[in-house]
């Protein structure tokens, strides 16, 4: 019978940098029976070109065990908190339902871009040949399904008490307003794996990001709504790796070959503005959703666009960086962005899944102070007389379709960047059809790859080729209402999930059930 | 270049192709200083409809809530057509005023210029 060899020492425990070391570089290899182009086909195609992949540097040296053990500790903190504000019915100390409706928003048209985050860097993690760069890209990768997660665990103890939250997936797929946000990602997860690290490790997570979170993070606090600061914090510490990684990730891109410089310039400045008109619904959120305002938009745009993204673009200079292309646009609307977005909302917020209303009086002093050159000439008077029509019992309702911008896919409301009062109209002619765009931004992305957005998926046309209905529906039926049958299609209850706040059941119960005024002076 | 594919010779497929609107085409309708109406609107239309129909029924019953609208004088309107001013036919149809599908007809109404002035 053999005998066990005497126990030897146990192997002396690794350190992290070692450890870290042994991860990203000792596991990979040149692979022999297939050649390296087969088996990462789509990390040349783009035209980037990497001459040393050990180059790449993951500040964090974060390592599997040390991943799964910070992770577990957030999320125990992150549910403790939560199983408390639904024992405490946290849910009625909000400052007044109308804010319910910014968890609607992001709920729909944030939470499943956590998720499609999750798919693009599962890709990108598959595609590129570095190993460092496919393990951070893993990490990210379980990091944004952890997000989608906890924010579907918050947010569905809100579904208990208010409508609109009720099937945000299959609504996110759909809804005419959701395909902005549903676009933008599926434009970077078609693109290869380096443009979409471009688009979404550094231009969305490290330059944007902070215009998104934010006004969210801190509109929650502000609003009493204590579940949702928590699950932004827990995402917090993600976010944080996530921003240096994206930092890292265009300087090592950059520093492998200078015929790289022109391609992520492009990248920037296409991703900049795609990123910059999807931010137009928090801007909206901000200056009008939320009933205690945190800042306004022109002056979230100021500190963290123009102060903050002009600092590190000029870091980028000297690697033959510039300022991403329309920066001056951006700049130029963000005096009435939040106004035009709100407005348009307004129009259709019966095929919405969450309400829209006018800012009480007090309200619009705030926006009168916070934007003197713009509200009260151009934006008090539509109000004014929206309100007036609403007291009469004529509350308006656009209910004409609008005309959509084929890359953005926002309807046209911009303004022309020197006229506040022009719709921008932008066409091109290509393959002997017309497209249409809302700046010259969304023309510059769309003349560059005209291929890819010619497919693009516009809700109104959708509706109008008769591709949002439910198969029973029948168009040919002379009593068919064909908005009725495109809310069916969406899974949106008339009456409940959209429409007037002030005319909601949610305004109703909110009364009923907190004995709080729905509109909190 | 039209677009960096994985594959040399990739196409898209055109999603709204004419031939996908059932016998219509688009039109796209722009009021010039009226953004009550928050964005031109889209419409289906048939390519052989007179352009006297916008005026006579389509137009005005795009805009029922706004108080220009029973104002507008039809004889007075300034006319575009890809943001350049033309003079339309009312008695021609769409196609021979120049408004194939995904056109982008807009129109200024001088004198009106939205609630309380302020291009609303």
């Amino acid at each position: 019978m053999n005998m066990p060899a005497a126990p030897a020492k146990p192997p002396r425990k690794l350190g992290i940098k070692e450890n870290y070391a042994l991860l990203t570089r000792g596991l990979g290899w040149e692979t022999s029976y297939e050649p390296m182009d087969k088996v990462f086909p789509q990390d040349r195609f783009e035209g980037i070109k990497i001459h040393d992949w050990d180059k790449w540097e993951d500040p964090f040296r974060l390592t599997m065990d040390a991943y799964w053990k910070y992770q577990g500790e957030k999320e125990r903190k992150l549910y403790a908190i939560i199983d408390a504000f639904q024992q405490n019915n946290g849910q009625f100390n909000v400052s007044d339902a109308r804010y319910v409706n910014t968890l609607k928003l992001f709920l729909t048209g944030v939470s499943p871009l956590e998720y499609a985050a999750h798919r693009g860097f599962a890709m990108a993690g598959r595609n590129f040949r570095g190993t460092s760069a496919r393990i951070a890209c893993q990490m990210q990768s379980i990091d944004e399904l952890r997000h989608a997660q906890t924010q579907a665990h918050t947010i569905s103890h809100y579904n208990k008490f208010f409508n609109g939250l009720h099937d945000y997936p299959h609504m996110h797929d759909r809804v005419w307003y959701l395909s902005v946000p549903k676009s933008y990602f599926e434009d970077a997860m078609t693109a290869g794996p380096f443009e979409f690290v471009t688009a979404i490790s550094f231009s969305f997570e490290y330059v944007l990001t902070n215009l998104l979170f934010m006004p969210f993070m801190s509109g929650a606090a502000f609003n009493g709504d204590m579940a949702t600061v928590t699950f932004g914090f827990s995402a917090q510490s993600d976010e944080s790796r996530h921003m240096t990684l994206g930092l890292e990730v265009v300087k090592f891109i950059l520093e492998q070959d200078p015929d790289n410089i022109p391609i992520v310039q492009r990248w920037l400045d296409k991703w900049f503005w795609r990123g910059y008109r999807l931010l137009t619904l928090v801007a909206m959120m901000m200056d009008y959703m939320l009933p205690k305002r945190v800042m306004s938009w022109a002056e979230a745009w100021e500190m963290y666009f123009e102060k903050n993204g002009g600092a590190l673009f000029h870091d980028l200079s000297r690697y033959g960086i510039r300022m991403p292309k329309y920066h001056e646009v951006a700049s130029k609307e963000k005096d009435r962005l939040s106004h035009e977005a709100w407005g348009t909302f307004y129009n259709y917020t019966q095929a919405a899944a969450f309400h829209t209303w006018i800012p009480a009086d007090s309200e619009m002093q705030w926006l009168s102070q916070k934007y003197p050159k713009t509200f009260d000439r151009l934006y008090r008077p539509r109000l004014e007389f929206w309100r007036e029509q609403q007291a009469q019992g004529k509350r308006f309702y656009n209910n004409t379709l609008p005309m959509l911008c084929q890359t953005c896919q926002v309807p046209m409301f911009f303004t022309e960047p020197d006229d506040p009062t022009k719709i921008c109209y932008r066409e091109s002619d290509y393959r002997d059809n017309k497209f249409h765009f809302c700046s010259d931004g969304c023309k510059d992305i769309f003349d560059h790859e005209p291929e890819k957005y010619v497919q693009a998926w516009l809700p109104v046309h959708q509706i109008y080729q008769g591709n949002c209905f439910l198969p029973d529906a029948n168009p040919a039926a002379p009593d068919f209402d064909p908005l009725a049958e495109v809310l069916r299609y969406y899974h949106m209850q008339v009456g409940h999930d959209g429409h007037e706040y002030l005319d909601s059941p949610d305004r109703r119960n909110w009364e009923q059930w907190t004995g709080k005024p729905g509109v909190a002076a | 270049m039209s677009v960096v594919a994985l594959k040399p010779g990739y196409t898209g497929e055109i999603k709204d192709r004419v031939e996908n609107f059932h016998g219509k085409q688009l039109l796209y309708i722009g009021w010039e200083d009226h953004l009550m109406y928050c964005a031109p609107l889209c419409i289906p239309v048939p390519a052989d409809l007179p352009f006297g129909a916008l005026t006579a029924q389509i137009i005005p019953a795009l805009y029922p809530a706004h108080p220009d609208t029973a104002k507008i004088d039809w004889s007075r309107v300034e006319w575009f057509r890809s943001g350049r001013p033309f003079t339309p036919d009312p008695a021609r149809s769409l196609a021979d005023n120049g408004l194939g599908h995904k056109a982008a007809l807009r129109f200024r109404t001088p004198g009106l210029n939205g609630i309380e002035g302020s291009c609303s």
